[in-house]
């Protein structure tokens, strides 16, 4: 389904991505792990397209398109989703308008009708259920005075909205108590489907004790430096990152 | 910064939709501006000797006035020597009806998107269409004039309704109150006359369609709105002009009188031709709206969605006299291009316990200038006066200016007056966050847009807000900061 190549990115001319190579099947589950700064949520932007960050080489394929050459919006109507690790607020703007709006256009670009508003709101009360989330939330303004949690069980929602075909989640875990994790787990674990990715970006093994992750990446200084099982993710839990930083270090030094 | 500014350019190169003119045979006047110019008008309208007077008493006044340089706009000296101040389409005879009125002005008014036999069939709203000088048809006569509602052209008025008119004309912006409202005050060529009967709730939206036509002609409309004791309307005011090089000068003066318990909403969807992307042609519109809140627990309520024009020079104000009265100015106000808006209110307060509010939304981008321009006056005997006044800017791009001018001027000690400011800019990370799902970016400056206007525009009539929300985003497609 994604196919990542050799993928180098830099940001107002420091490079931050310096090689990643990543293949994610239908049907899986990616973790990727690493201390702060490694570029975890770079990589994602760059998957999404934000405009700032220069890909300087590399190429990404994803359903057998050239990713990198599509706009922002064509990636998510080709059904690439990323659920924010820092949710934008829009004033005035309601999620329900938001994502009728998001939606009608996804299925615009998919030669689909637009879903009338009865169609729409049976849409809507189905997705609601599966995240937990109250309607009253749904009509305020996107993100506006949203607590954290509020915030990402909204992004969830989203995605269960918009049926992405590849769901990344950056720290989605993060900021939530532990009965908000549980919900937010429950609701990508119920989306998942033999059909669809999910590639999840987290500090903390404990959301993969809900989200069981297929394989798990830990990314340092711009590289995937080391793939495994999920127990990798337990034994960073234990071990923090220091070993394989070492490893990469010592790795380094003697090459 | 150049990635935003070519983004800018290629989303705000959308030309304006309403741009084009019918060749109909017009009736015009001679360009010049003179006291044989103000007869001549005065007699193609056959007007009686009282109006003559007054066109001439303001013509005089006009004359020892000069022209106001205070606003924050900047455009090159109009010649109003040059200009024509009266054109009607030519007609046989006078419509009775809808479909006595000449096929080609129903189809202008089609293009606009506006067919009277729709808005009559479908949205139960009165039309009374102004091309140019002359109300072309007016609709639902027969349904208000029932309830007593007056409902016409201005020239009608002044010949079926002279005492009326006699009453209020002036009575609220008098000739001398600036120097554009003495010129419409001489040269006004038509508008629409509203008089809503004591206790009476007008039972539809009133609307007025103008539009500018023939080149080189002023527009100098006059509407007049009583509404008599505990009665209720709400009014609406929409207007197009085709694309023209000159510019074209609009001087228009509302009034507005509202008596005890009565209640005034004057909304406003002004989309003019704001000139091109080089800032060449485009309407200047210089406005004198007031309405009076004359009686006890009366409310007059101002909103305004003001997308066109080149420069814009229009504060719609409440004279709060009544004790316990109501003055409301909600605005949004979008310039793009090198558009100019000067614009804002004025609330005076008189009576006690009267009551202001102001949200003013300015959004600017591309080369253009954007004023705020309020003023909240409280007069000694206004005891317990309350304001509050919220003025927020959006700026898209760095090319554009927002500015605020407040001026709080408070002789109660009892007065209770509130300031917010806000400025703010679309954020590139709002944009990308909707791209992220799935939409596109000028349908994104849209969202936010409507969002950032959201409370003026819900004061509109529901119709006219999805028209207002379109228009935004036509202005604006897309301008990024
Ligand atoms: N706008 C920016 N300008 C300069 N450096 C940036 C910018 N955004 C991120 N970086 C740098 O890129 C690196 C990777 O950041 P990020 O992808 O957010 O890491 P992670 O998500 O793994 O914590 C960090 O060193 C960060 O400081
Ligand atoms: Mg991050």
């Amino acid at each position: 389904m994604l196919s990542i190549k050799n993928l180098h990115a830099s940001i107002e001319g420091t490079p931050i991505l310096k090689g990643i190579n990543l293949q994610v099947n239908p049907g899986e589950v990616h973790a990727i792990m690493g201390p702060n700064g490694s570029g975890k949520s770079t990589l994602a932007s760059v998957l999404a397209g934000r405009e700032e960050y220069e890909v300087t080489q590399g190429e990404v394929i994803f359903q057998g398109k050239e990713l990198l050459e599509l706009s922002p919006e064509d990636r998510a109507r080709e059904g690439v989703f990323l659920a924010f690790q820092y949710p934008i607020e829009i004033p005035g703007v309601s999620t329900t308008n938001f994502l009728r709006t998001a939606l009608n256009q996804i299925r615009e670009y998919r030669g689909q009708e637009p879903l009338d508003a009865v169609k729409f709101l049976s849409l809507m009360k189905e997705k609601m259920a599966l995240v937990e989330i109250d309607q009253k939330l749904l009509s305020r303004s996107l993100n506006e005075g949203f607590s954290g949690g509020e915030k990402k069980r909204n992004e969830i929602f989203q995605m269960a909205m918009l049926e992405p075909k590849l769901s990344i989640l950056d720290e989605t875990d993060s900021g939530l108590d532990i009965d908000a994790l549980r919900i937010v787990s429950n609701g990508v674990n119920k989306l998942k489907s033999p059909s669809t990715a999910t590639i999840v970006v987290t500090h903390y093994q404990r959301l993969l004790d809900y989200i069981v992750p297929d394989v798990v990446h830990v990314l340092y200084q711009g590289r995937i430096v080391k793939s495994g099982s999920k127990e990798l993710a337990l034994e960073l839990e234990q071990k923090g990152y220091d070993w394989i930083k070492e490893e990469v270090d010592t790795a380094k030094a003697t090459a | 910064m150049s990635k935003d500014n070519q983004l800018l350019e290629d989303l705000t190169s959308k030309e304006y939709e309403h741009g084009w003119s019918v060749n109909y045979e017009a009736d015009e006047a001679p360009a010049g501006l003179n006291e044989g110019i103000i007869r001549w008008i005065s007699s193609k309208k056959e007007e009686p000797q009282w109006l003559l007077e007054w066109r001439l008493k303001a013509f005089a006044t006009w004359q020892s006035m000069a022209e106001p340089s205070w606003a924050n706009v900047n455009y090159p000296k109009i010649d109003l020597q040059a200009l024509k101040y009266y054109s009607a389409p030519k007609q046989s005879k006078k419509p009775k009806n809808l479909n006595e009125v000449d096929p080609e002005l129903i189809a202008i008014y089609e293009r606009l998107g506006i067919s009277l036999n729709e808005q009559k069939r479908l949205q139960g709203i009165a039309v009374d269409a102004v091309l140019d000088s002359v109300s072309v048809a007016t609709t639902f006569k027969d349904t208000l004039s029932k309830l007593g509602i007056i409902f016409c052209s201005f020239s009608e008025a002044v010949k079926e309704h002279p005492e009326l008119i006699k009453k209020y004309l002036g009575s609220v912006v008098p000739i001398q109150d600036n120097y554009y409202a003495a010129l419409n005050s001489a040269v006004f060529s038509d508008g629409s006359f509203c008089y809503i009967p004591k206790g009476v709730r007008c039972p539809m939206e009133l609307s007025t369609y103008f539009r500018i036509n023939a080149a080189n002609t002023g527009q100098f409309e006059r509407t007049l709105i009583v509404a008599e004791e505990s009665s209720y309307v709400s009014y609406l005011e929409g207007c197009t002009a085709p694309q023209r090089d000159e510019n074209q000068l609009h001087a228009a003066v509302v009034e507005i009188y509202a008596a005890a318990h009565a209640e005034v909403k004057y909304s406003t969807v002004q989309n003019w031709f704001p000139g091109d992307k080089e800032g060449k042609g485009g309407i200047y519109n210089f406005v004198t709206k007031r309405g009076i809140c004359a009686g006890d627990y009366s409310k007059i309520s101002w909103t305004q969605v003001e997308t066109g024009s080149a420069v814009t020079w229009k504060y719609p104000s409440c004279i709060l006299k009544g004790d316990h009265s109501v003055g409301e100015f909600y605005s949004v106000a979008v310039t793009n291009n090198y558009q100019q808006a000067d614009t804002g209110t004025k609330m005076i307060h008189i009576g006690k316990n009267t009551k202001s509010r102001i949200v003013s939304k300015g959004i600017s981008a591309g080369k253009s200038q954007n004023s705020y321009r309020g003023q909240v006056q409280v007069m000694k005997r206004a005891q317990h006066a309350i304001n509050f006044s919220q003025c927020d800017s959006l700026l898209m791009g760095n090319a554009c200016g927002a500015h605020t001018f407040p001026y709080i001027d408070i002789a109660n000690p009892t007065a209770k007056v509130e300031h917010e400011a806000t400025t703010s800019k679309i954020g590139e990370d709002q944009i990308f966050y909707c791209n992220q799902r799935g939409i596109a970016t000028e349908d994104a400056v849209a969202l936010i847009v409507n969002g950032y206007a959201k409370e003026v525009l819900n004061q509109l009539p529901m119709e006219f807000a999805v028209e207002a929300q379109k228009l935004l985003a036509l202005t604006l497609e897309g301008s990024v900061g």
